[in-house]
């Protein structure tokens, strides 16, 4: 039902990733589709990586791994924004075009009352794109 | 997973540079915390201190109001008497260290590594450049100065062509006339964009190529090395959140003085400093959907709509002063400004004090104390370009648009004062009585359309507060956040609402002027961190050619 399956990541959050993470790799698992990891970074030098090419090439490690720990096949895409911390959503909704995504799989929050001023970026991606999404919570 | 492991990716940037390779960690000083629903992601201990010193100074401002602007208000023209020969000398080495950067091979190097690309169009790039840089000092100033140093300052001597009657003496136009545009032209051109260029190229040099987190104590660490990261770098990102906080505040709140002022001559709105809290809220409320907007949505373009705006509003005057008229007196003015800069810029032995040290130290006090935050701002949008693009496009092309802007505005101004002095609002409003606000105005009264053209200025005006304010945010966001560029939005809009508030208890209270000279005080010590930097710029550059 589903080839490719787009799995936003915070590199630097990652372990609050981890329901979303086994979920996205058992979906996977199960229609035989490819994970791709999609990341996005600042131009500047960042607390992961100091160029966007090196947060690139961790971004492709981390998929990596993920192929080798749940056994499924695993592509990476990185990312860089001027403004990421405004233009994570538009920058996420192109990604889903440019990885030619059927079904997104990210980590989101529980809503609460900051959520009307600035909307998780799962409520928005899901609000602005015709494939599926699905929101971990 | 995180960024220990470090086997995951060798630091490169696109292309060959020469990353300098220290043990810090962006974000390694950060508190990352959560208050009520929102995150936040702060340095410590840049975001607290800087916050509480600001409020600390605000109180002391409004407690002692007396003695905080009898003590600021000595403070700054001593310093520009004492330290007029350093800070004319300091400008021009800023100039000629630029200027050689762009004939030198160093300027082969790109920001960014050498196969990086360009983050913006030269459009969006030189309208951002152009709002954080002086917008608002030419909508201010463009008429103001080519006058008053054509009739009243007398810069190297040349003597007034009007006489304590009001007549003309004919005998003293001509070289008055050039002076007043050579003089104002100094003060927009070259020198105040090297400023900012030394600040810029630094900050993105050792950001983009080197590395480092994008906060003002990068550029130094060729100077302190490891130590930067500790209380060095801490004194230093406080300083210039300081000097960017205080100095938009200030201008905040005298800028709304103006746009009020320009609303009574208009509107007849009466100057009250309720008016004045209602701009300074309105402002800061486009600011903070300008900053909610970020980067790309929000400043770049605001500035663009105002580079349009300002471009139609050249073009009017242009065309209804005389565009014969002034295309020869832009080239007047040039040819002066070429002629006198060697005299205009030397430090020593000069007799016109009132013009070098009321106006030119002045100002090299002023662009240095707004460097901090001109200059990261310009460092944050110029990602991609070669050192010698860069400084061409900050240093050479602003001073030529600066130069047409001062022309055709002072060039019509002066043009109305000589034609007909009894009947000039501008030599009433400048030379007669002295009211700076209402220079460009007056001037606009003399031309066709004047009432479209006046709501034009005053929108122009609070367009560029509007950017310098959004902008102003970001900076001090990145700074008290260790050089993080994502750090979480509501900090932005702390900043943003924070300044607006500032601004609001110093108009209300008294203050601004004791603290804006205290701004200004603090180009002196940024003086002497600005030929540093040119050291270690060259440093920087050489690294990377043999990179």
């Amino acid at each position: 039902m589903f080839e490719r399956i787009m799995v936003p990541v915070d590199l630097g959050h990652a372990e609050k990733l981890e329901k979303a993470l086994l979920c996205a790799a058992d979906l996977a698992a199960h229609y035989g589709a490819t994970a791709v990891y999609v990341g996005v970074t600042t131009e500047q030098p960042s607390s992961l990586a100091r160029t966007p090419a090196e947060y690139a090439q961790k971004l492709a490690a981390f998929a990596e791994d993920q192929a080798k720990l749940r056994g499924i096949a695993t592509e990476s895409k990185a990312y860089a924004s001027h403004d990421p911390a405004v233009d994570l959503d538009p920058t996420l909704l192109k990604a889903v075009g440019e990885t030619r995504a059927d079904l997104v799989v990210m980590a989101s929050h529980i809503p609460n009352i900051a959520d009307h001023l600035w909307p998780s970026n799962g409520g928005s991606i899901a609000t602005h794109t015709d494939v599926s999404v699905l929101l971990v919570r | 997973m995180s960024d220990t492991s470090d086997d995951q990716g060798i630091p490169a940037p696109e292309g060959t540079a020469d990353i300098i390779d220290t043990d810090y960690t962006i974000g390694q000083d950060n508190i990352e915390t959560q208050i009520g629903p929102f995150g936040l992601d702060i340095h410590n201990p840049v975001f607290l201190v800087s916050g509480l010193s600001i409020i600390a100074f605000v109180f002391y401002a409004l407690a002692l109001p007396e003695q905080a602007s009898g003590f600021f208000g000595w403070l700054r023209p001593a310093l520009t008497s004492t330290f007029d020969w350093f800070f004319l000398g300091a400008a021009n080495i800023f100039v000629l260290f630029c200027l050689a950067l762009i004939v030198l091979p160093v300027g082969n190097v790109r920001l960014g590594g050498a196969e990086a690309t360009p983050d913006y169009s030269y459009v969006g790039w030189f309208a951002m450049l152009f709002a954080a840089g002086m917008g608002i000092g030419l909508m201010f100033f463009g008429v103001l100065e080519p006058v008053y140093h054509m009739a009243i300052s007398e810069p190297l001597g040349v003597p007034s062509p009007i006489a304590e009657d009001g007549t003309i003496i004919a005998a003293n136009v001509d070289a008055a006339r050039e002076m007043g545009l050579a003089a104002t032209i100094y003060h927009w051109g070259l020198h105040p964009w090297a400023i900012y260029a030394v600040v810029a190229l630094a900050l993105a040099l050792f950001s983009y190529n080197k590395g480092l987190p994008l906060t003002i104590r990068s550029a130094f660490y060729p100077i302190f090395g490891e130590r930067v990261w500790g209380w060095v770098g801490h004194v230093i990102d406080i300083l210039a959140v300081f000097a960017t906080l205080f100095g938009l505040a200030t201008s905040l709140g005298f800028g709304a003085q103006q746009a009020n002022a320009g609303l009574e001559h208009v509107f007849g709105i009466p100057v009250s400093t309720s008016v004045q809290v209602i701009l300074i809220t309105g402002i800061t409320a486009i600011a903070l959907v300008s900053v909610l907007r970020g980067l790309d949505g929000g400043v770049k373009v605001l500035s663009e709509i105002n580079m349009l705006i300002a471009a139609a509003l050249l073009l009017f005057v242009l065309f209804a002063a005389g565009a014969a008229a002034i295309m020869t007196e832009f080239f007047d003015g040039f040819v002066a400004y070429v002629k006198d800069i060697v005299p205009l810029s030397n430090p020593f032995g000069r007799e016109d004090t009132g013009y070098m040290q009321g106006w030119t130290a002045f100002y090299w006090a002023w662009w240095i104390s707004w460097s901090p935050f001109v200059g990261m701002f310009i460092a944050r949008v110029s990602r991609g370009r070669t050192v010698r693009e860069f400084v061409v496009c900050v240093l050479l092309i602003p001073s030529l648009v600066c130069i047409l802007w001062m022309a055709t505005f002072g060039g019509a101004a002066i043009e109305q004062v000589l034609a007909d002095p009894a009947g000039s609002a501008v030599k009433a409003q400048v030379i007669d009585s002295y009211n700076p606000p209402i220079s460009l105005f007056a001037m606009l009264e003399g031309l066709p359309l004047s009432g479209l053209t006046s709501v034009i200025a005053i929108v122009l005006v609070i367009v560029f507060f509007v950017t310098s304010s959004d902008s102003g945010s970001l900076v001090i966001d990145t700074i008290t956040a260790g050089g993080k560029v994502d750090a979480p939005v509501p900090q932005r809009v702390f900043w943003c609402v924070f300044e607006g508030a500032v601004a609001i208890v110093l108009l209300l209270g008294g203050g601004l002027g004791a603290l804006q000279a205290m701004v200004i005080s603090t180009g002196l010590p940024f003086t002497v961190v600005l030929l540093l930097m040119c050291w270690a710029i060259w440093r920087g550059l050489l690294a990377e050619r043999r990179a």
